[in-house]
């Protein structure tokens, strides 16, 4: 006998017993799609973050003076010579504060920055109408403002900001230029908010000192080494004191991030995996209760000519069956909960292959393994007592 | 083939049983059930073995169709001691050289009485054209071809028992066991299912039946009477 024969005959038991089949199926289904969803939903959030982290750029290093003493921040000059070390492409520094914005009877409260014309390059955010700051603006301290869309929205309307005035703490600014919308970064709206020259920021937020700046390295491979040097640079700066400022690189976070979301997705997976295993402990149950059941065939199978072989092979290819179907059955639910996820709620899911593959192969293994003791069981049985059985 | 069943080594007895014994250990105690069986059956006889319940019959049977060992004695099987195989060449015996009848038909209730009859022939690895032309035939001489595709369930009685016998000689085996073949079914089909085993044994088939039934035990050619895990007589010996 071989084992198509074998399949033909466990196909036709399953058949038999749909419902049982079925209720047999239901631990391996909702284990297999479980450890499909919540893996789905992690990778989903990972990706997610990861976009938005790389997209803050893994070439950029973004440094935070807490100062020590009385010096508390940087020098706009200070700032600008972090700049000529070797590797770094461009220097920004900003000032940023929150003021009130008033414009005829229209007022909100708004983030300001005061930033240099590479703040256009490092952070790639440039204007869709009108001019970005010039060095010039910064010179003379020119009462210059790029607006953001959503800032425009509110103060303006539909109108076009662009050569309008706008009030900033009192003080009146033309706004030379309209920012393209970029949409929320992890920690706020990059929309709302208005851009004026540095110098002239220092004056209007009555504010000295630089408190961030962002550096940007030739290249990302460079990333380590430009940080080595720029914390040189501000060791020196701030006499090696502790907590004196901070560096921040995306590619850091990424790395922090994705260990974070491997861990959950390993526990979620691992709990998910633990209902499969359930799963196959109720499989080993109905096979039990089945082979107990069906002694009396057992018997006459043996009667006719079985081997060991011939009902051992039967009896595994039907554990095996009904964890693969299973198996099947919950690939095919686990896509259609995470896609129903991904639709109707704000996570994001993506199904990763190798996952479908390892659950399905779970599933199967699971299904030869809690298949074993059965259909043991059952070609142990010997053909007199099987067949004195009712 | 059903209608041409073996003739083969005329020479060889199909059967030996010598000093053939055998008994339980019950609550420490050895009962014996069986004690010195001596007999030889040639090809071709169609013999009864007749006792009342708990003579030891069943064991007998149950000796005789390889699906248990005794403790003492050899039996032969075509030439083969089977006393000493294992449960694959059990099985190989089972499979190859006899064919069952049961009291209770025995039937997988689940499969067709086709799928009943080819069961025997997946065993033996048969290929699937080759198989269905047997089980059609066997079905053909028990006279349910038109039958093939019901399940035990929707035939009756005689008709089920019908198809174990179909089932019993599809693989042509050299030996046909029939224990109570009659016992389960109404006088009338008893003695459809009677003239159906004599039909088989004039196409040449080797029958032993096991029954209490002395009536029964009557149309074989041989009786061997056991009693007490004895034979008490043996009668109508072929030579």
């Amino acid at each position: 006998m071989n084992l198509l024969q074998s399949i033909k005959m466990a196909w036709k038991s399953i058949i038999g017993t749909k419902v049982r089949s079925l209720l047999t199926m239901l631990g391996i289904i909702i284990g297999v799609s479980s450890v499909i969803v919540l893996v789905s939903v992690g990778q989903g959030t990972t990706s997610q973050i990861t976009a938005q982290l790389e997209g803050l750029g893994t070439d950029l290093l973004t440094v935070n003076i807490m100062g020590r003493g009385n010096t508390t921040s940087l020098s706009l000059d200070e700032a600008m010579e972090l700049g000529e070390i070797a590797g770094v492409k461009a220097v920004s520094p900003v000032i940023s504060d929150s003021v009130t914005v008033k414009k005829g009877t229209t007022n909100d409260s708004v983030s300001i920055e005061g930033i240099v014309p590479s703040y256009e390059e490092v952070k790639d955010f440039h204007v869709q109408s009108g001019r970005f700051i010039i060095d010039l603006d910064n010179e003379f301290r020119i009462k210059a403002a790029l607006i953001g869309t959503e800032a425009a929205q509110t103060f303006f309307g539909s109108e076009d900001p662009v050569g309008q005035t706008i009030q900033l703490n009192g003080t009146s600014f033309q706004i030379v230029g309209l920012l393209e919308s970029k949409g929320s970064s992890l920690t706020a709206s990059n929309d709302n908010k208005i851009l004026i020259p540095i110098t002239t920021a220092e004056r209007t937020l009555r504010n000295g000192g630089i408190r961030s700046i962002t550096v940007q390295a030739n290249d990302s491979k460079q990333i380590s080494t430009v940080k080595a040097s720029v914390e040189a640079a501000l060791d020196k700066k701030f006499q090696n004191a502790d907590n004196s400022y901070s560096i921040f690189n995306s590619q850091d976070m990424l790395d922090t991030v994705n260990s974070t979301t491997q861990t959950l997705s390993l526990a979620l997976g691992g709990i998910a995996g633990i209902s499969l295993l359930v799963g196959g402990i109720g499989i080993m149950n109905i096979m039990l209760v089945s082979v107990s059941e069906r002694t009396r065939e057992i018997g006459i199978r043996k009667a006719i000519g079985a081997k060991r072989m011939n009902i051992l092979l039967q009896f595994m290819v039907e554990s095996t069956f009904l964890s693969g179907f299973g198996g099947l059955a919950g690939i095919g639910l686990g896509y259609g909960l995470s896609a129903l996820i991904g639709h109707y709620t704000s996570l994001t899911t993506t199904v990763p292959y190798s996952i479908v593959l390892i659950s399905f192969l779970f599933s199967l293994f699971i299904g030869i393994i809690f298949g074993v003791i059965p259909a043991n069981q059952a070609a142990k049985l010997r053909p007199i007592h099987a067949l004195r059985t009712e | 083939m059903p209608g041409a069943a073996v003739q083969s080594a005329a020479q060889s007895p199909l059967i030996e049983v010598r000093q053939l014994g055998h008994g339980y250990v019950m609550a420490g105690e050895m009962m014996k059930v069986l004690t010195d069986i001596n007999f030889t059956i040639h090809y071709g006889e169609f013999v009864a073995i007749i006792g009342p319940s708990g003579s030891g019959k069943s064991t007998l049977m149950n000796m005789l169709g390889c699906l248990d060992i005794a403790n003492e004695g050899t039996y032969r099987l075509e030439g083969v001691d089977t006393s000493k195989l294992s449960d694959n060449k059990l099985a190989k015996i089972r499979n190859e050289k006899i064919g069952f009848i049961f009291q209770s038909f025995n039937l997988l209730s689940k499969l067709t009485a086709y799928e009943n009859v080819e069961l025997p022939l997946i065993y033996r690895n048969i290929p699937h054209k080759e198989r269905a032309s047997i089980v059609e035939k066997s079905l053909r001489t028990v006279g349910l071809h038109d039958r093939m595709h019901h399940k035990p369930p929707q035939l009756s009685g005689g008709q089920q028992q019908r198809v174990a016998i179909a089932r019993a000689i599809a693989g042509n085996p050299p030996l046909l066991l029939a224990d109570e073949p009659t016992g389960a079914l109404d006088s009338k089909t008893g003695i459809e299912v009677m003239e159906q085993m004599k039909q088989l044994n004039a196409l040449g088939h080797t029958i032993i039946l096991i029954t209490h039934d002395l009536s029964i035990a009557e149309q074989a050619k041989r009786v061997i009477r056991i009693q007490d895990g004895r034979i008490v007589e043996d009668r109508g010996e072929a030579r």
